[in-house]
């Protein structure tokens, strides 16, 4: 009846996970009660559970984010605590099985369900508003991808109170992910959390392509895309591309582990190898997938903190463009020990060392922006500069790595742990967060706390550099990654500080959070009126903030690549039309929980192989959308007036806040800041870039 | 029963294969092609991996499979004919060469499961080895596609007989039309891959 599923499922040898358990179960009781007494259920229900608008979906993209940011960093706090007191003589407070656990818990969580959420968050919030769209083109499919992420998420949390998590490392290599090695239930909660969320993202990138190709608003053509628009575009390709080879994968190592088949067993004709090589044709484009649309962050931080524009857009177009292209071709820089022939390994390595310059032609670009523009240290820039120095020093040690030679050296070895954390944090997280920052007014209509902010950066950046430091030194003292315990007394020393890095990096994740209470406390003193906080260049800048619903009362006409500072500049910006027209929005519906709910329990289900549950569940899904076929399409109409009387008050609150004054004095796109500076200084770069295309 | 010309021309436009929503399944399609690469990319590294049981030439037995082969083939042009018949509103045909294709369809699908029945009797499962894995993963997954479009061809002939030919039908038959279309190509992908070299293999020996 139950499958695998006794009582058993439900004792823990360790009290730290007892605990950890009655910590979650005890939260997840809090928030359920405190819903049920302030009696919100029905307006989460309304407002949040059935939606399909854009906005709301990223804000609950990046809740769940938020929330895996701090479980995947217990996790790795732990681990370093682990390795910190467990050397020669000495006990460490972990039993081995549990620190495989977290070392799994930590890679899985922080990219499937920290950076990735965090990525499609940003995309959700920004991606229509920049290209003057009223949603995405399948708003349905994207709250299914939501929910299918929580689904997936609420898999992994499951697991550390029903049975236990993998402890075959994020990446799950065959044969020890196999049955043999691997009898127990954590390798298939592994499988199933990262195949429906894996199914999600490739269901958001299928729904972002089509968003950006088919729904930009008239005149923006490809040349006229904001950065961060065209970085998210080559990331929604590479998903398309890349995601169906982790499916595969998954599929065939859960029917080898279910079904008796012999595609990655080391007996019977099965091929371990082809398990990694599959792995890593979806995992290095992933990579890029992280990474990709937050360079397209930066450069909109860059260009509106300096208020320039874009230096090299062309050139950043096509760096983009190689370096997803280049992404598909060096996935063997993960196994360079595997044993094939050298002139395959000097192919690959030289792909991998390839890949470093269109990279650094995006660094050059952002640096030749800040050049002589009139650069304002808000905290996004912050993060930028730390990225932009920390993350160059990563893309060296990646380059050192690339070489087979030094790789037989370094493979699996804490330089490399060192090395992909060096570029992964700069490059994602910390461009995460100003993007967080970037966009929180827009999503919310007031502005972050600066100063919590900044602790929260220096938090992060010392942190790191304390943390992962003598990570390289110990890998090239030759200490291998992922070791619960070990006897070489030199490496103790420089454990201690790295785990003293982690407890920095834990005050800037607190500062964070004292970032985001102190700012919710005192939101009415940060209001943004304008929707225009930072002095803009693009189009999510010249509507309401937060936006209503349907984004824009009028699709914008787009004449420039920067489309909002050509409006401000022509003093064409918050202008009414003549008369509003009605507004066809998609409704709100249940259908996207129920698939995501059926989706849960049959990933649990085929965790303890309760087939009929199972079963049941996948028929539920299919029938679910077949019933949702025959509904006539679902919309609502927002009426002419009520269009009217939220954009006149809009524009009400742009006159009170001065930004039709302000626009009077913007003149150029180079310096359009000349209305805040005495002398306005003659800036060589901002006539050259101020060329039409 | 045929409907009037301005129906036609809203019918037309929606199972335009550039449309907003079919553009965005050529995408998805896409995704798909991917998946079946990499199963096939699966069978191939294991193609030569009997384990000591059954090898390919062994195990394939040409005339059902080209018989299967000629009924999904002819599916695609009967698909095609009730495409035809949509763009000139003729409900009644839409729903007879939808059935045709069903039929076929089913007929592909009935076949290559006895086939697979066969197999696991004669001790060839996908439990033996790594080169019988990689064969019912491929031909499994295709099969499984197969199945869904039947599904789908039954819902598609269920919301024609209940709101007739509406441009949201013909949208949904456009992409359904794909979606069979593509089952055609990747099967003659597995037969080139699959069976013909598994064949020859035995010819050879």
């Amino acid at each position: 009846m139950f499958g695998k599923l006794t009582l058993d499922a439900f004792t823990h040898s360790s009290l730290i996970i007892v605990f950890a358990n009655v910590i979650m179960v005890g939260t997840g009781l809090l928030v359920i009660g405190l819903l049920t007494y302030f009696r919100k259920w029905g307006y989460l229900y309304r407002e949040w559970f059935t939606t399909v608008d854009h906005k709301k979906i990223g804000v609950m993209y990046i809740f769940i984010a938020l929330i895996f940011l701090l479980r995947g960093f217990i996790d790795a706090a732990m681990v370093r605590a682990q390795q910190a007191t467990a050397g020669p003589g000495m006990e460490g407070y972990l039993e081995a099985h549990h620190f495989a656990e977290l070392f799994t818990g930590h890679g899985t969580m922080m990219i499937f369900f920290m950076a990735m959420p965090f990525i499609v968050g940003l995309m959700n919030i920004a991606i229509p508003l920049q290209i003057g769209a009223r949603d995405v083109s399948y708003p349905l499919l994207n709250a299914i991808s939501l929910w299918l992420t929580a689904a997936a998420g609420a898999l992994v949390m499951i697991s550390l109170l029903i049975g236990q998590f993998s402890e075959a490392g994020w990446s799950g290599y065959t044969p020890f992910s196999g049955l043999d090695h691997s009898p127990s239930v954590g390798v298939d909660y592994w499988i199933w959390a990262l195949q429906i969320s894996g199914i999600s993202t490739t269901l958001t990138g299928v729904n972002f392509l089509v968003t950006i190709l088919k729904k930009r608003a008239p005149g923006m053509n490809f040349m006229r895309m904001p950065m961060f628009t065209w970085t998210s575009l080559c990331t929604t390709i590479l998903i398309v591309l890349s995601f169906p080879a982790l499916t595969v994968a998954l599929a065939l190592l859960a029917l080898d582990r279910s079904a008796g088949t012999h595609f990655f067993t080391g007996t019977m004709g099965g091929d371990q190898m082809m398990y990694i090589n599959m792995f890593w044709i979806w995992g290095h484009p992933e990579v890029y997938i992280l990474v990709l649309p937050v360079f397209g962050v930066f450069s909109e931080v860059v260009t509106t903190y300096c208020n320039k524009r874009l230096f090299g857009y062309k050139s950043m177009v096509w760096a983009t463009m190689a370096i997803a292209f280049l992404s598909f071709t060096v996935w063997v820089h993960h196994f360079f020990t595997m044993g094939q022939d050298p002139l395959r390994n000097a192919a690959f390595g030289i792909a991998t060392m390839v890949i470093a310059i269109p990279t650094g032609v995006k660094i050059y670009d952002w640096i030749w922006t800040m050049f002589r523009g009139r650069i304002e240290f808000k905290l996004p820039m912050l993060w930028t500069l730390g990225f932009i120095i920390t993350f160059t020093m990563g893309g060296m040690s990646g380059v050192l790595l690339a070489i087979p030679g030094a790789d037989y050296k370094m493979h699996n070895s804490l330089f490399l742990v060192a090395h992909f954390h060096n570029v992964l944090i700069p490059g994602t997280m910390f461009g995460l967060l100003a993007g967080f920052y970037y966009w929180f007014p827009k999503a919310f209509g007031f502005k972050l706390d600066e100063k919590w902010g900044r602790h929260s950066f220096f938090g992060w950046l010392v942190g790191f550099y304390v943390a992962f430091v003598p990570l390289y030194m110990l890998g090239m003292m030759g200490m291998p990654r992922r070791m619960a315990s070990y006897e070489n007394p030199v490496w103790h020393f420089w454990l201690v500080i790295a785990a003293i890095g982690a407890l920095i990096v834990a005050y800037g994740i607190f500062a964070m959070f004292m970032q985001i209470y102190v700012s919710y406390r005192d939101r009415e003193k940060n209001r943004d009126l304008s929707g225009d906080p930072w002095g803009g260049r693009t189009l999510e800048w010249s509507i309401a903030s937060p936006p209503p619903e349907y984004n824009f009362a009028i699709i914008p006409e787009v004449h420039d690549r920067d489309a909002f500072m050509y409006m401000k500049v022509h003093n064409t910006a918050y202008q009414r039309p003549e008369r509003y027209e009605d507004i066809h929005m998609p409704k709100s519906t249940p259908i996207a929980i129920v698939i995501a709910g059926l989706a849960f329990v049959f990933g649990f289900a085929y965790v303890w192989h309760i087939w009929w549950l199972a079963g049941l569940c996948l028929l539920g899904v299919i029938g679910a959308v077949i019933a949702r076929s025959f509904n006539p399409e679902p919309e609502y109409v927002i009426p002419a007036g009520e269009v009217e009387r939220t954009e006149n008050a809009f524009h009400d609150k742009v006159a009170q806040d001065g930004a039709l004054e302000r626009m009077k004095h913007i003149e150029s796109f180079g310096d359009e800041r000349s209305a805040y500076a005495a002398t306005p200084e003659p800036s060589t770069t901002g006539t050259q870039s101020e060329k039409p295309l | 029963m045929s409907s009037n010309a301005h129906d036609l021309n809203s019918i037309r436009a929606a199972a335009r294969a550039d449309t907003e929503v079919n553009f965005g399944f050529w995408i998805y399609l896409m995704s798909d092609v991917i998946i079946f690469s990499m199963l096939f990319l699966v069978y191939v590294d294991l193609s030569q991996r009997y384990a000591g049981g059954p090898t390919a030439a062994d195990v394939f037995e040409l005339r059902g499979v080209f018989l299967e082969t000629m009924a999904l083939l002819l599916s695609s042009l009967t698909f095609g004919m009730a495409m035809v018949n949509l763009h000139q509103g003729q409900k009644e045909r839409v729903v007879i060469w939808l059935g045709v294709t069903f039929v076929l369809g089913a007929f592909f699908l009935g076949h290559e499961l006895s086939e697979f029945a066969h197999l696991i009797h004669e001790g060839a499962s996908f439990t033996r080895s790594g080169f019988l894995s990689a064969f019912f993963g491929l031909v499994g997954t295709h099969g499984a596609h197969v199945f869904f479009g039947l599904v789908w061809i039954v819902v598609m002939v269920v919301q024609i007989k209940l709101r007739g030919l509406t441009p949201p039908v013909a949208s949904r038959l456009a992409r359904l039309s794909l979606f069979w279309h593509f089952l055609d190509l990747v099967w003659i992908c597995v037969f080139s891959t699959v069976y013909l070299p598994g064949v020859l293999q035995g010819v050879a020996a």
